[in-house]
């Protein structure tokens, strides 16, 4: 198995406080990965260092076979403004961005694979619609339609499911189970462990450093899960210093 | 005659002239700013941004008295300034960015006032508080239009990258784009027209064509495009009217100018097409049943 992501070393800090540290590993292409742990464990940072949206990354991150735009990341609904005025086509449109850039315009094909990706995720109809009519849903299926578009070999995804309804939940893991099936890769931030030992193959444990990286079964065993927990109690939010690196 | 009341005092007189053209330029690219700053959270930033120009502009009297390119070049560079200080400050300290415009805001206009008074009169002061746009000669005409025509370009050229860096910062980021790019030229776009409305307007009320008509516009379009549509017709009228106004009853022209987009927005506030007085009544019975 070859990797997709190759990570060495990796600290990402905000304010000079580390959010995530000396993270090492490998996430192999096709793979299907889920990121859990504690509130606060820097999960959403290290993904953000993986779609490279953070600036400042200490170690390295590799992509072996893919350039930066063959990466797609979803962020967390709450970082994107869903009073925005745009119609929802438009947004799914954002999904050619690597072929139309700042001034090319969508042609009739490129519109009618934006009306299709809606059809798939269950928005049929919804084109001219204001985002801001949505519900988070509705809003999150479009955003899915926009990575149907962005046919990315490797696909990132942030809490996709936080705040949406068991029945989108349940349309948006099929397709996510689908790009698995395509042997895209694939990594997930989740919060819900059923459904990671339901669906996720792999997954990394994380409190700011990897507390387990394997198979979920292995990840997720309770003494795990209890010294994660354990290590998130014990973070001290003013601590300057990097612990681990000075022991 | 409504030909005397709306028409004649344009034909009569070269500074009427002179002033609505410096508003119409002022106004179409005013709102495709304006729009933006509404969009991107920021209407209060840009009026802290636009009092921060009085001490460049300030500098700029002192070493050249009441000269336009001395003042329109301090007015930038002190604009400029105050934009990169705010957000720097924002990033490296936990301080809230609007705080910290606020602060900027704050010293920047104490310090203005402050180093006008070393040489000029209260009249000088007044004049850049509150502009003079009856005074508009032909060097303010040129930096008007000058500035209307970069904008305009500009805005055509980074539209759609700054719409996307609005409603979904990182995602550009994430394909390897350079988005933060975007929103500093949108920052630069901005205080340029800063300093071009403050001649005719001052730096009290610098943004009173930009911001207006956008804010009134937001109650009619669901869309940037049609928001823009209807924000500069808006803002073209107010000019018109406010001139008018100012003509007739014999008031300062800034204010009636400021005070006609104010009556747009209050109108669109109470009968827009969308998020009005208006349109909050109307559902209200029907959720009662």
């Amino acid at each position: 198995m070859t990797a997709a992501l190759r990570l060495r070393d990796v600290t990402v800090s905000y304010d000079r406080h580390p959010a995530v540290h000396h993270i090492s590993g490998e996430i192999a292409r096709g793979s299907l990965t889920a990121v859990v742990g504690p509130n606060g464990a820097g999960k959403s940072t290290l993904l953000k260092a993986l779609a490279g949206v953070v600036p400042r990354v200490e170690g390295s991150i590799e992509r072996p076979d893919a350039a930066a735009g063959r990466i797609a990341y979803l962020p967390q609904l709450s970082d994107i403004d869903r009073t925005f005025p745009i119609a929802v086509i438009d947004v799914v449109l954002l999904g050619h961005w690597r072929r139309l850039g700042r001034f090319g315009g969508a042609s009739p094909a490129d519109r009618a694979q934006a009306s299709r990706a809606l059809d798939a995720v269950g928005l049929r109809g919804f084109e001219a619609r204001p985002i801001s009519t949505l519900s988070a849903g509705q809003f999150q299926r479009a955003l899915f339609a926009r990575l149907l578009l962005q046919d990315a070999d490797i696909i990132l995804l942030d809490e996709p499911f936080n705040a949406i309804d068991a029945r989108t939940t349940a349309d948006l893991l099929a397709l996510v189970r689908r790009w698995h099936a395509d042997a895209r890769t694939v990594v997930c931030v989740l919060h819900d462990f059923e459904q990671v030992r339901a669906s996720f193959p792999d997954a990394i444990l994380l409190a700011r450093e990897v507390v387990a990286w394997g198979p979920t079964a292995d990840t997720l065993s309770s003494a795990n899960l209890l010294r994660a927990r354990a290590m998130a109690e014990a973070w001290d939010d003013d601590a300057d210093a990097c612990i681990a690196a000075a022991g | 005659m409504i030909y005397d009341l709306l028409i004649a005092p344009f034909v009569e007189y070269g500074f009427m002239r002179r002033a609505l053209v410096a508003c119409v330029a002022l106004a179409l690219s005013g709102s495709t700013i304006g729009v933006f700053l509404i969009l991107r959270r920021m209407s209060l930033m840009g009026d802290a941004l636009a009092h921060a120009l009085l001490p460049g502009a300030a500098i700029g009297f002192l070493l050249g008295g009441l000269s336009l390119p001395a003042m329109s070049a301090g007015g930038f560079v002190a604009g400029i300034l105050v934009a990169l200080l705010s957000g720097m400050v924002a990033r490296f300290t936990s301080l809230r960015e609007d705080a910290s415009f606020a602060a900027a805001y704050l010293t920047a206009l104490a310090l203005g006032v402050l180093l006008v008074s070393l040489r000029g009169s209260s009249v000088d002061l007044m004049h850049l508080l509150f502009g003079s746009i009856l005074a508009v000669d032909d060097a303010s005409l040129l930096l008007v239009a000058g500035t209307t025509t970069i904008t305009l370009i500009a805005m055509a050229a980074i539209y759609r990258p700054l719409v996307v860096e609005c409603f979904n910062p990182g995602f550009l980021a994430a394909l390897g784009e350079r988005g933060a790019l975007y929103h500093y030229a949108f920052l630069g776009l901005a205080v340029l027209n800063m300093v071009a409305a403050f001649q005719a307007l001052g730096t009290l009320m610098a943004l009173g064509l930009v911001l207006l008509p956008a804010i009134a516009a937001s109650f009619w379009a669901r869309d940037v495009e049609r928001m823009m549509l209807v924000s500069a017709p808006i803002a073209l009228l107010s000019a018109w009217i406010g001139l008018l106004v100012s003509y007739h009853g014999g008031l300062p022209s800034g204010p009636s100018i400021v005070l006609s987009a104010s009556a747009f927005y209050v109108g669109s506030l109470l009968f827009g097409s969308h998020d009005s007085v208006r349109r909050k009544l109307a559902r209200a019975p029907h959720l009662r049943g």
